[in-house]
């Protein structure tokens, strides 16, 4: 069951790949490319680098502290080998997410889950020790977890480019992957690197709303990959919003299990709730302030709350609020696809997408199948980065190594808000193109109840921008990487509305308020793609789950 | 969002330049990191997380302070024990052990299931919210 380790712990004798500089850019030539240096991308550069692949690794900001584990404090849905166990950690999840789990994935991810939780531990992770004297493994301090995670991808010889957002795929004339390029926002100049396998592990998508390390998860990798006809599914999955306190970024919502929600005027706001009552809060908010107290919560387990969740009470801390005592203003940020669950759709136990040599691993990837429609929080997220990394990474190395030299002509593969269709000067900014995608998917009552008429509008607006994106965007050679992620987002607002208005039933975390029941003739999962032409159809491979009565 | 270095902690070792996920500093004529793009500033507080002399501060709220707050001012800092505060509990910098072993998460999240816990009696009449989050 567990994986064989007798590769992972193997001294590596490949040299690092090596960058060379040309008149200010610089080029390299690897079997593998890793795009987003969070947990999925550093699992899939160490793994592949574990298969005997020459890696490079690339992120828009520090792989390190980018993306949305780093500074956040998660969950791992880490279960031991036991069988009952495991049957009611897969039980848990299929009706919450609507019965579009796959029980052979789910078990999968469980294994390999374990076994590199077994190796973080191994590399000296300092998990905390139970009463018992055993580790405790179910959470991981994103700090530490990713400052830890980059010292292994250097011993493991990958070669880091930090500050250096992709812009662009490259491609053969076959259609498949051939690398990519991007910028170097601190040195300047350009880099490219050529790869015979890319691993997009770039995040979710937040659309820049606030989400604790959420804005540098613009969807720049699900933009890049359906640039290269990649598809995408589970995309109507994508409304989570997460409680925050008005005054800060820490949308960590566990602890709010122990914190009753109130009206402006001090009663009790009846039904809310962190878990199932979060749409009564985000009812209230639509017409009033509303506010929190952890005031469930007893004395003795403030501390443990505390040493749970240490920036969860960062905020408070530092403005002297007392959460346990007094009443705090609260909001929900969007988190979209981070939390939501839809993403590139992969099409084998490597984590392929359609496109040869293109791989996706992390919240850039579908999670349906092991969380459905419903959130995948911490927890799952954090165990598929983990397994769908290393599977990626694995994959994109034997790939790399089956399919010879890279040689032959590549090509940047990026249209909008690179290669402008107009023949005159393009006046529409990115700013506009941003502001205007933010007004479609943040409101509440337009995202998270959702219903035909309105979502119907949302993609008017929303396509008419894609149209004048497409003609071009203003802005000088140093915001090429702000037009690509406004571009990327309005691609992502039009894929999640378009899967939504085709899904006319609520199931997951998809709402329709239209058709708030669930239609057991929509029991399947749904595919979506295209960029100038918007297309969704139902996924032919039936979810592995059976519906059963709860 | 950052809101302050400190000249006289700083060591110039251009971590926080490098860490920042976002860029927002660049090395200022004295080597000094400067916040040049405080906008861009997601409030992640990993700068102040991996600054080895606690010289950043990255204050909550996502959008800037006033310029007379005093959670802009160091010396304020420094007395209310906020300056570093956060890397002391991850327990990152000479002699402190990681803050991760102390991580009670399983104790709590175990808690997490079920039905809400009932609110505790000493609140049954509190009064009103408090918009308690002063001036910033």
């Amino acid at each position: 069951m567990v994986n064989n380790m007798s590769d992972v712990s193997s001294p590596s004798v490949r040299q690092r790949p090596r960058l060379r500089h040309t008149d200010g850019d610089v080029r390299g030539d690897a079997d593998v490319l890793v795009i987003g240096g969070g947990p999925a991308g550093s699992w899939a550069a160490i793994s592949a680098a574990e298969s005997g692949a020459g890696v490079f690794l690339v992120d828009k900001g520090y792989c390190g502290t980018t993306g949305a584990a780093a500074s956040a404090g998660v969950g791992v849905w880490y279960v031991e080998p036991d069988a009952e166990a495991r049957e009611r950690a897969m039980q848990d999840r299929e009706a919450l997410g609507g019965w579009l789990v796959d029980r052979n994935w789910m078990g999968r991810v469980l294994d390999e889950t374990y076994a590199r939780v077994g190796q973080l531990a191994n590399w000296g992770y300092p998990f905390p020790v139970k009463e018992s004297g055993e580790q405790a493994r179910t959470s991981l301090q994103g700090p530490e977890y990713q400052r830890r995670m980059r010292r292994q991808v250097v011993r493991s010889r990958v070669t880091i480019l930090d500050h250096s957002p992709a812009v662009e795929l490259l491609r053969v004339p076959d259609g498949g992957v051939a690398g990519a390029t991007g910028v170097r926002r601190q040195r300047g100049g350009r880099w490219t690197i050529r790869a015979r396998s890319v691993i997009v592990a770039t995040g979710g998508c937040g659309f820049l709303s606030g989400g604790l390390g959420c804005d540098v998860l613009t969807g720049d990798g699900h933009l890049m990959a359906a640039e290269l006809g990649a598809d995408l599914s589970g995309m109507e999955f994508s409304n989570a919003y997460a409680i925050s306190p008005t005054f800060a970024s820490v949308t960590k919502t566990a602890l709010y299990h122990w914190a009753t929600f109130y009206h402006e005027d001090g009663r009790v706001l009846e039904g809310a709730g962190s878990q199932k009552g979060r749409s009564v809060i985000a009812q209230a908010l639509a017409h009033e302030q509303v506010y929190a107290q952890l005031d469930r919560a007893p004395v003795p387990m403030q501390p443990e709350m505390r040493a749970a969740q240490p920036n969860f009470f960062l905020p408070f801390d530092r403005l002297g609020v007392d959460p346990f005592r007094q009443r705090f203003p609260v909001t929900l940020r969007l988190e979209g696809t981070i939390r939501g669950t839809g993403g590139l759709r992969i099409t084998d136990e490597r984590c392929a997408t359609t496109v040869p040599g293109l791989y996706a691993a992390g919240d850039a990837a579908t999670r349906e199948l092991i969380c459905g429609g419903f959130t995948g929080g911490g927890s799952h997220n954090a165990a598929w980065a983990i397994s769908s990394g290393v599977w990626a990474g694995r994959g994109a190395a034997a790939h790399a190594k089956a399919s010879g030299s890279p040689g032959g002509r590549a090509e940047g593969a990026g249209g909008v808000g690179l290669r402008p269709t107009a023949t005159t000067d393009a006046t529409l900014d990115w700013r506009e193109i941003t502001r205007s995608v933010q007004a479609e998917v943040q409101p509440f009552e337009k995202n998270y109840f959702r219903a035909e008429s309105q979502l119907q509008r949302s993609l008017r607006t929303l396509d008419a921008a894609w149209a004048q994106a497409r003609g071009g965007l203003g802005g000088g050679v140093e915001d090429v990487v702000r037009r690509r992620e406004s571009v990327a987002m309005l691609a992502h607002a039009r894929w999640m509305y378009n899967s939504a208005l085709d899904r006319p039933e609520t199931r997951g975390m998809h709402k329709r308020i239209d058709r708030p029941q669930l239609d057991p003739e929509q029991w399947h999962r749904k595919l979506v793609g295209g960029l100038d032409e918007v297309w969704t159809s139902v996924d032919p491979l039936a979810p592995v789950s059976t519906p059963v009565a709860a | 969002m950052i809101e302050l270095v400190s000249s006289s902690r700083c060591i110039r070792c251009d971590v926080c330049i490098r860490v920042c996920p976002t860029d927002v500093f660049e090395r200022g004529a004295d080597g000094v990191p400067q916040i040049v793009r405080q906008e861009d500033c997601q409030t992640c507080f990993m700068c102040e997380a991996w600054c080895p002399t606690d010289a950043l501060f990255v204050a909550p709220p996502i959008v800037p302070l006033e310029s007379d707050s005093p959670l802009r001012d160091e010396d304020e800092l420094i007395r209310r024990g906020l300056l570093g505060s956060y890397r002391k509990v991850l327990g990152w910098g000479a002699g402190r052990e990681p803050g991760a072993q102390e991580d009670r998460s399983f104790n709590v999240l175990s808690r997490m299931h079920g039905v809400t816990p009932e609110r505790l009696p000493e609140w049954a009449d509190a009064p009103g919210p408090k918009t308690s989050v002063g001036r910033l």
